[in-house]
């Protein structure tokens, strides 16, 4: 089986994990490498409902603030609070414990259309 | 995720400028690739903003903007400054000539000793802000800011018939920290035995250099210029000091800010006066007798009256940094003023800002809000530095 085969990526670095309706969403480690030592991130609100492309948090690190977007349409059901508290879980393990929040999904077959490990590797060695 | 706001943003360096010019490079821009640097475009020029460091160095220090800054406050840093303009304006007259458009006392710095000032202009605003230099009475060592060397070179070339000398094939390096003083102690006991804003015309490893007692973290340290060609030798010389470690740009601005000290163009500019700023302990005792510099009649009236903004220290409560920009209201939910430099003090262990607010809300333990995409963030006033400076005196 492929590295990540129930992972998906978007082109602004987040990564989703479906688990039924529910995805689970945080930075990849791409993400946190290039973001530096994080010093505070800023989570949605519980029950937010969020369009897919909507800026719905904000990580900082010392020298940057950078937006993240929700990956696909659904609402909050779950922030990761332990990220607030130590951002520093982000940098060493992004793409793991530093998961940012859990949406229930409009609509849980779009999450196929977001890229795969493959796609998202292809699509960082363009950057 | 996209950047909203990055440090180099506010010195005309937009990462995503559709039309970059192309970059100028530093002598040791090999060096720094070498060692791991992530090159970022800053003022012009390709500088390393952080390294992820290897071999021994990495033993040291793993590298990052969090670490590059605790290891120069607890050990030492070697920054490359070469972006910076260096420059010599002679002549039998060189310090009465500069005096006409610094507000320092240039006349009354004795040879061997450095002296940072400001080029002014008639409405009382801030041009740049540069170290002077006496290597012998006629005789000036100008270090001017990166983004301003144009500005600033023309404008000496316009006003005053002294010969100025552009130092185009020179690097510069800053090594600072607590351990600083112990590093150059090896290589050049003659600069180590510097005082403070101390200048010595050396040798380290063999090349002339000419070091200085200063820098632009609040930490004991060194500047040292040298011929291009010899920045590799130097900076090789310096980092197998045991004690240092490259520094990127990230931590040299985290650095500054928690040691309360001005970047042109974030938090000095023509539009602000020295008064303003907190610097008129820059305006020369002797100065003040006839105020004869740029702007010098504004900056008495300033003075005499009250300036009507002061450039204050801002901790914002929480965790939540306020960047350079973020608009700052009273209580009573009036205008207040504006952060001009703003990030997270990793001595600090916190958000730390500096920025202008209204001079009745200037006084330390001011309750203000700040607008943080469109939240709101109380914080308080406080005295400058964030950290406390460590000069040696």
């Amino acid at each position: 089986m492929a590295k990540n085969a129930d992972k998906r990526f978007t082109k602004e670095h987040e990564w989703v994990m479906l688990d039924g309706d529910i995805a689970t969403v945080g930075i990849t480690d791409h993400a946190q490498e290039q973001l530096g030592d994080l010093v505070h991130v800023e989570l949605p609100e519980l029950e937010r409902a969020v369009v897919e492309g909507e800026s719905c948090a904000v990580v900082e690190s010392v020298k940057a603030a950078s937006d993240i977007y929700a990956p696909l349409a659904g609402k909050v059901v779950e922030i990761n609070e332990t990220i607030t508290e130590d951002p520093s879980i982000v940098n060493s393990d992004a793409e793991g414990e530093g998961w940012f929040f859990r949406l229930e999904l409009e609509d849980p077959d779009v999450f196929e259309a977001l890229m795969d490990q493959d796609a998202y590797d292809e699509y960082l060695e363009t950057l | 995720m996209a950047l909203l706001t990055e440090f180099c943003v506010a010195q005309n360096a937009l990462p995503d400028d559709p039309t970059p010019a192309p970059l100028h490079t530093t002598p040791l821009d090999q060096w720094h690739r070498k060692h791991g640097a992530r090159m970022v475009p800053f003022a012009g020029y390709a500088m390393p903003v952080q390294y992820d460091l290897k071999g021994d160095l990495a033993a040291r220090c793993k590298g990052g903007v969090m670490a590059e800054h605790l290891h120069t406050r607890a050990h030492a840093g070697l920054f490359d400054v070469s972006h910076m303009g260096q420059a010599m304006l002679t002549g039998p007259n060189v310090a009465m000539a500069l005096e006409t458009l610094v507000p320092g006392d240039i006349i009354g710095l004795k040879p061997g000793r450095q002296r940072y000032t400001l080029f002014t202009n008639p409405a009382g605003g801030i041009i740049d802000d540069l170290m002077v230099a006496k290597l012998a009475d006629d005789r000036l060592f100008l270090v001017v800011n990166a983004s301003r060397k144009d500005v600033d070179f023309a404008h000496l070339a316009e006003n005053l018939s002294e010969t100025l000398t552009v130092m185009e094939n020179r690097a510069l390096l800053a090594l600072q920290g607590p351990e600083a003083a112990t590093v150059m102690a090896r290589l050049s006991p003659e600069a180590a035995a510097l005082p403070f804003m101390g200048i010595v015309a050396t040798k380290i490893a063999g090349v002339d250099c000419l070091v200085s007692r200063s820098g632009y973290t609040g930490e004991d340290g060194f500047e040292i210029s040298i011929p291009a060609a010899e920045a590799e030798a130097i900076a090789d010389a310096l980092i197998q000091q045991p004690e240092v470690v490259p520094i990127g740009l990230g931590a040299r601005d985290s650095l500054r800010l928690e040691a309360g000290l001005c970047l042109y163009g974030n938090d000095l500019d023509e539009l602000t006066s020295p008064i303003e700023a907190g610097l008129t302990w820059v305006i020369g005792k002797r100065r003040k007798m006839n105020w004869d510099f740029p702007g010098g009649m504004v900056m008495r009236d300033q003075l005499d009256n009250g300036p009507v903004r002061r450039r204050v220290g801002i901790r914002p409560d929480g965790r939540a940094p306020a960047r350079g920009q973020t608009t700052i209201v009273a209580e009573d939910g009036t205008e207040a003023g504006l952060i001009t430099s703003g990030g997270f003090g990793p001595s600090v262990n916190g958000p730390i800002a500096m920025g202008y607010v209204r001079k009745d809300l200037a006084a330390d333990g001011t309750r203000l809000n700040l607008i943080v995409r469109g939240k709101t963030i109380p914080a308080t006033v406080v005295p400058l530095p964030f950290t406390p400076h460590r000069y040696i005196r």
